[in-house]
C-alpha cells in the first residue's frame, strides 16, 4: 500500500512543480483531445501537425521582441496560426487545391523560419524550450492561460457540435439547411490553433499536436459513437499525462516525450485489442453469431 | 394554380460550360415531377441550382418559398459512412430548422424522430452506427430525415439507385404521402417504368429541355431518342453562347 502511495501519489504531494504539471496536463487534455477527435474524423490529422509548425514563426517573433515572455509568444503564435489556418481554409474552399496540399506548403517553411528567428537572438536552451516545451516549469500565468484556453475550447465545441458533426457526415445537407458551414469550419480551425498554442507552452512546438492526435487515434478503437469516442480520447489524454509525469519523475526522463510516449503505448494497445476494428478482432474474430 | 418555382431562361453549369441550358417553365405547387434524361443531362445540376448550391450562369430561379422550406436528398455517395454516428442522430438532423445550433430535443421531438424512424421501417436500428447499414437501410434513414424536415419542396436525386423492389415501393409510398399532403416533389429518376406508374408529370432533360408535361406525352420513343442525341460530349472549345444575348 505504501509502495503504491510512494509510486503514484507521493511525487504530486511532495513537489509543487509536479502538481502544476498535472493541472496543466488536465487542462490540455480537456481542450485538445476533443478537437483532435474532430480533426481525425475529418481526415485532417496531418493538418494538425502542419498547423503546429505554422505557429512557430509567430511565437518566435514574439520571442524576438520580448524574450521568453508568455503573452508575446502566445499572441504571436495565435496570430500566425489563425492567419495560416484562415488562408489555407479559404484557399481550399474556393479553389481546387485540397486542404492537405495547401497546408503542406506552409509546413516546413514555417518550422525553418521559426528556428532561424529564435537562433538569431536566443541560445540553444531557448531553442530546446521552444521545440520541446517544459511541462515541469509551468508558472501561474501559464497555468491560467492553459485553463482559459481549455475552457474556451470546451464552450466553443459545445456550441459548434451540431454543425461540426453535420459538416463531417453530410456537408451537402448542412449547406442545404444552413449557411453555418463555412463559419463553423473557420471557427473550428481557430480552436485548433488555440489548443496548439496551449500545447506549445507545455510540450513545445514539435509535440504540441501529440496530445491532440494520439488520444484521438486511440479512442477510434474503443467507440462507435462520437460522444463516447470524445470521452475516451479525454480519458486517454489525462491518463497519458498522469502516467507520463510519473514515469518522467521516477526514471528521470524528459516529461514531454514521456507523456506522448505513454499516449503512444495506449494507442498501440488500443490498436491491438480495441473492440472497434482492432487487430485482435480482425485476426481472431471468433465464431460467427446466429443472427 | 400557383407556381412553387419558376425557371426563367435558366442556365446552370460549371466553369462557364452549361449543364442546364436555357430552361423556361414553372412547377406548380403540389406537383409530383420526375426529371429524366441521359447521364450528363444536367439533372443533378438542376437540383443543385434550385437548392442554391450552384449560382446560375444566366437567367434565374424564382422560388415561392424560402430556401429553408426545401429538403434536398443528394446522391448517397456523398455521405461519409465511416463517421461514428448512430441512425437516431442521423435522422434527428432533420430537425435542424426547428432546433438549430442549440435548440433542445424534448419529448415532443423525440416522439417525432421515433415516428419518422418507424414510418420508414427502421425500428430497432436506432442505435446502429450508420456504417453498419445496408444501402437500402441507409436510404430509408435518409427518407426518415426528410420526413422530419417537413419541407414544402422536396428534391430527390436518384433516390432508388441499387435498391430492391420492396424498398423502392416503400419509399414510393412515402412520396405518394407527401404528394397527398400537397407538398411539391421533384425527383431525378432513371427507371421509366416507375415514372410512368407513379409520376403524373415529367421533365425530359438533355441539357436543354426536350419535353415537359404530362408523363405519357413526355415519354414517347421520339422524345427519348431526341434526348439521347442531344446529350453530346463536352466541348472544350465551345464558343460563347449567343442565344438571348444583347
Amino acid at each position: 500500500m505504501t509502495m503504491l502511495y510512494d509510486v503514484l501519489i507521493a511525487p504530486f504531494v511532495e513537489f509543487e512543480f509536479m502538481r502544476r504539471a498535472l493541472v496543466g496536463m488536465f487542462a490540455l487534455s480537456l481542450g485538445s483531445a476533443p478537437v483532435g477527435v474532430f480533426l481525425m474524423l475529418r481526415r485532417m490529422s496531418l493538418m494538425g501537425d502542419a498547423m503546429a509548425h505554422a505557429i512557430l514563426p509567430g511565437a518566435a517573433i514574439g520571442f524576438l521582441v520580448a524574450g521568453l515572455d508568455l503573452y508575446a509568444m502566445t499572441i504571436g503564435g495565435i496570430v500566425a496560426g489563425v492567419a495560416v489556418a484562415v488562408a489555407a481554409g479559404l484557399v481550399s474552399r474556393t479553389t481546387q487545391l485540397k486542404e492537405d496540399a495547401s497546408f503542406a506548403a506552409f509546413f516546413l517553411v514555417s518550422l525553418a523560419l521559426g528556428v532561424l528567428i529564435i537562433s538569431l537572438r536566443g541560445s540553444n536552451v531557448d531553442l530546446l524550450h521552444v521545440l520541446f516545451g517544459n511541462v515541469l516549469a509551468l508558472d501561474n500565468a501559464t497555468l491560467f492561460l492553459l485553463a482559459s484556453f481549455a475552457s474556451i475550447s470546451l464552450v466553443a465545441l459545445a456550441l459548434l457540435w451540431r454543425p461540426l458533426v453535420l459538416e463531417c457526415v453530410d456537408p451537402n445537407f448542412l449547406r442545404s439547411v444552413s449557411r453555418a458551414g463555412t463559419p463553423t469550419h473557420l471557427a473550428f480551425l481557430a480552436l485548433v490553433v488555440v489548443n496548439l498554442v496551449a500545447g506549445f507552452h507545455a510540450l513545445g512546438t514539435l509535440l504540441a499536436v501529440g496530445m491532440m492526435m494520439v488520444p484521438a487515434a486511440a479512442a477510434r478503437f474503443w467507440a462507435q459513437d462520437l460522444t463516447r469516442m470524445t470521452i475516451v480520447a479525454i480519458v486517454v489524454a489525462i491518463l497519458s499525462g498522469v502516467v507520463g509525469l510519473l514515469v518522467s519523475y521516477h526514471a528521470g526522463a524528459p516529461s514531454g516525450p514521456a507523456i506522448i510516449l505513454v499516449a503512444g503505448i495506449i494507442y498501440v494497445v488500443s490498436l491491438a485489442i480495441g473492440p472497434v476494428g482492432g487487430l485482435k478482432r480482425r485476426l481472431v474474430p471468433g465464431r460467427h453469431l446466429e443472427a | 394554380m400557383t407556381a412553387a418555382l419558376r425557371f426563367r431562361d435558366l442556365t446552370l453549369g460549371y466553369d462557364r460550360h452549361p449543364a442546364v441550358h436555357h430552361l423556361d417553365g414553372s412547377v406548380a405547387e403540389g406537383a409530383l415531377l420526375a426529371v429524366i434524361g441521359p447521364n450528363g443531362a444536367g439533372k443533378t445540376t438542376l437540383l443543385k441550382g434550385i437548392v442554391g448550391m450552384l449560382p446560375p450562369l444566366a437567367g434565374g430561379i424564382e422560388l415561392a418559398l424560402s430556401r429553408q422550406d426545401i429538403a434536398y436528398l443528394p446522391q448517397i455517395a456523398e455521405i461519409d459512412r465511416s463517421f461514428p454516428i448512430i441512425v437516431y442522430d442521423l435522422v434527428a438532423m432533420g430537425l435542424w430548422r426547428h432546433s438549430g445550433l442549440t435548440g433542445g430535443i424534448g419529448r415532443h421531438e423525440r416522439e417525432r424522430i421515433g415516428a419518422a424512424i418507424a414510418s420508414v421501417g427502421l425500428e430497432g436500428f436506432e442505435n446502429r452506427a450508420i456504417g453498419t447499414l445496408s444501402g437500402g437501410q441507409m436510404q430509408r434513414a435518409l427518407f426518415a430525415r426528410l420526413l422530419l424536415q417537413d419541407a414544402q419542396l422536396i428534391l430527390l436525386d436518384e433516390p432508388f439507385i441499387s435498391l430492391d423492389t420492396k424498398t423502392v415501393s416503400d419509399l414510393l409510398d412515402l412520396i405518394r404521402r407527401w404528394h397527398g399532403e400537397k407538398r411539391t416533389v421533384i425527383a431525378v429518376l432513371h427507371d421509366l417504368e416507375t415514372v410512368r406508374a407513379r409520376f403524373p408529370a415529367a421533365l425530359l432533360l438533355a441539357r436543354q429541355p426536350v419535353a415537359w408535361g404530362e408523363t405519357p406525352e413526355v415519354l414517347t420513343p421520339e422524345n427519348l431518342l431526341k434526348a439521347r442525341r442531344m446529350c453530346e460530349a463536352f466541348d472544350s472549345t465551345a464558343e460563347v453562347c449567343e442565344v438571348h444575348a444583347a
